[in-house]
């Protein structure tokens, strides 16, 4: 009886309270932070724009993507084209919209692979102690290296191509989460309710998964939003050196790498993929920014 | 200090050795023969076989590393599978260039960013604070060689001023060192917003303010030369990142530094070119980073050493 008063009790409570006043999840206290923040906003409408125009590429580019038409090369951005056409008369725009879903894959295929790979050498770096001396070593020996510079150097041994690109910023990356999830590891095994849960025999696996990696998500989500820029970048960057995605390829450094020998004539050919590269790495880092500032206030 | 100062030259030491590990792995993890790689399908026994031996090929791996870490240490990383020059001779002849791109890119990415940094952080919450994080956030987010591009055509072909491409002097590094210089910046100046505002906050800054102090003495004098130590890290973190960034700032103007020469021996497969650039440029980022460590303690009494 005792218990169904204070239910009762606890709902009316509730129920009579303003809204503003009522007690909110941690997820829901992080989606009012970041709608309050026009960075984050700006970041994540710039991004849907991307985003909506490489998915629809086959909907709503204005031309087919390989369509070459000899009497229309380097038209220069006009109601017709409206970012001009290149040295064999495609349309930018549309090679642009299919081009966006090649630099947004390579993106979130290296976010997701150094994610993965990074939150779990993370996770038994910092909760196994014995083993984290070792890969931390390993990781202070890929550190060694500025990440361009490991890329290349994965590229020189595996070889040049999109695939290959992806898989060298991804290793190059991997390193920034295992840092970044160890250190949250450590600090939450020392936590009096890892201790108590430990202390009832509950598995290492079942800590892990249960209450050690709900908790590493907030950093993580951080990282992932502004490693996929950088990523984007990184990628876009070998791609223009020759290294990654190869021309014919509609991807955005390589389109760029094309338009290097046309600058003087057609300027466009260039400079719209790289404008692309730069509001899509823009739009990462501001709602990276934006997210951390609402995950973590106070690292703002 | 002299036993952290000797702890972190262990770690550089076995970091290094890790290091020439992989690097010197590196022609063993290629998919197929080293030898067939270079000499290609159609080679005779004969001559695989000679390569083999030229190689030290034929011998155990771990003999095979003793005797490349062992003439690393003698300066000698092997000659290049195109050119037949020595690989040192060749990194040292370019990255007199890489270099002096690197230190004018720094000196461009300090002024700009420090001021940048300064200006946001003393105008807090204003439009020059916004202005100020917007262009830096547009800085770090654009890509390299769009820079530079743009710069080429604005520059060099549209108001001709510098050169278009190549190595002809201090005036050919300009366009290049502003290019990457303008990345830097970005970093630069978000750190030195952080970092200032934690000062400005501080109560011998407001003791200052209340003395009367000149609000340039304030900002320069007691407020920026506190802000600037964490600052000076980053900025000497960035020299290594700056000699990996020089690639794709040197193919696009064509300078003949080690960047363009690591995009040259990719393109030819030449891997003691590869491997000898890749351990160089790692050994120097690595001697970098421990020099800011050390110049860092020395500098900020309050870091423990641990």
């Amino acid at each position: 009886m005792s218990q169904v008063v204070t239910e009762s009790k606890t709902e009316g409570l509730v129920g009579n309270m303003p809204e503003a006043a009522k007690p909110k999840s941690y997820w829901s206290l992080v989606w009012r932070r970041l709608k309050r923040n026009k960075g984050a906003i700006i970041g994540a409408a710039i991004l849907l724009f991307f985003i909506i125009a490489s998915v629809g590429a086959p909907i709503l580019s204005p031309y087919p993507m390989e369509e070459m038409k000899m009497e229309n090369r380097f038209i220069a951005p006009s109601a017709d084209h409206w970012l001009g056409t290149d040295e064999f008369g495609r349309d930018i725009l549309s090679r642009m919209m299919y081009g966006g879903r090649v630099s947004l894959m390579m993106g979130l295929v290296a976010v997701s692979i150094a994610g993965i790979v990074g939150v779990f050498l993370g996770v038994i770096s910092g909760y196994y102690r014995k083993l984290d001396i070792y890969i931390m070593q390993c990781m202070d020996i890929l550190l060694a290296f500025p990440s361009l510079l490991l890329a290349i150097a994965i590229i020189a041994v595996l070889g040049v191509g999109l695939t290959n690109a992806m898989i060298a910023v991804a290793i190059s990356v991997i390193p920034s989460y295992v840092r970044v999830v160890r250190g949250t590891v450590l600090s939450l095994r020392e936590k009096e309710y890892i201790e108590a849960v430990k202390a009832l025999g509950v598995s290492d696996f079942k800590i892990i998964l249960k209450h050690i990696l709900p908790n590493v998500l907030s950093p993580v989500i951080v990282l992932s939003t502004l490693q996929f820029g950088t990523s984007i970048l990184a990628a876009a960057s070998l791609s223009f050196l020759g290294l990654g995605a190869q021309p014919p390829a509609p991807e955005w450094g390589a389109m760029a790498y094309v338009g290097k020998s046309f600058l003087l004539n057609a300027w466009w050919m260039s400079l719209f993929p790289g404008l692309a590269i730069m509001l899509v790495v823009l739009g990462f880092n501001m709602l990276g920014d934006g997210l951390r500032d609402a995950l973590d206030p106070r690292l703002k | 200090m002299t036993r952290y100062l000797l702890k972190r030259f262990f770690t550089m030491l076995i970091t290094l050795l890790g290091v020439s590990i992989l690097v010197f792995l590196m022609i063993h993890l290629i998919p197929g023969d080293p030898v067939l790689n270079i000499l290609g399908e159609f080679a005779t026994e004969e001559a695989i076989n000679n390569l083999k031996a030229e190689l030290g090929l034929n011998q155990p791996l771990y003999m095979q590393y003793f005797s490349f870490i062992g003439n690393a240490l003698q300066g000698d990383l092997g000659q290049s599978y195109i050119t037949n020059l020595y690989v040192v001779d060749e990194i040292m002849n370019r990255f007199p260039i890489t270099f002096q791109l690197a230190v004018y890119s720094l000196i461009i990415g300090a002024v700009v960013g420090i001021i940048m940094g300064t200006i946001a952080a003393v105008k807090q919450n204003t439009i020059f604070d916004q202005l100020a994080m917007m262009v830096s956030l547009i800085g770090i987010s654009a890509p390299g060689f769009w820079i530079a591009l743009f710069l080429i055509f604005v520059f060099a072909y549209q108001l001709p001023i510098f050169p278009i491409s190549g190595y002809d002097g201090f005036y050919s590094l300009i366009l290049p060192s502003i290019t990457l210089g303008l990345a830097t910046s970005g970093n630069i100046a978000r750190m030195t917003r952080s970092s200032m505002l934690e000062v400005i906050k501080q109560d011998y800054m407001r003791t200052a303010e209340a003395k009367g102090v000149n609000v340039f003495r304030l900002i320069f004098g007691h407020g920026l030369q506190n802000a600037l130590i964490p600052v000076i890290t980053l900025i000497g973190l960035q020299f290594g990142h700056l000699l990996a960034g020089a690639v794709v700032t040197e193919t696009v103007f064509a300078l003949p530094g080690i960047g363009s020469l690591a995009i040259e021996a990719i393109a030819t497969r030449d891997m003691p070119t590869i491997q000898g650039l890749v351990m160089f440029m790692a050994f120097i980022f690595i001697v970098v980073n421990l020099l800011v460590d050390i110049i860092y303690s020395a500098v900020d009494p309050r870091i423990k050493y641990e």
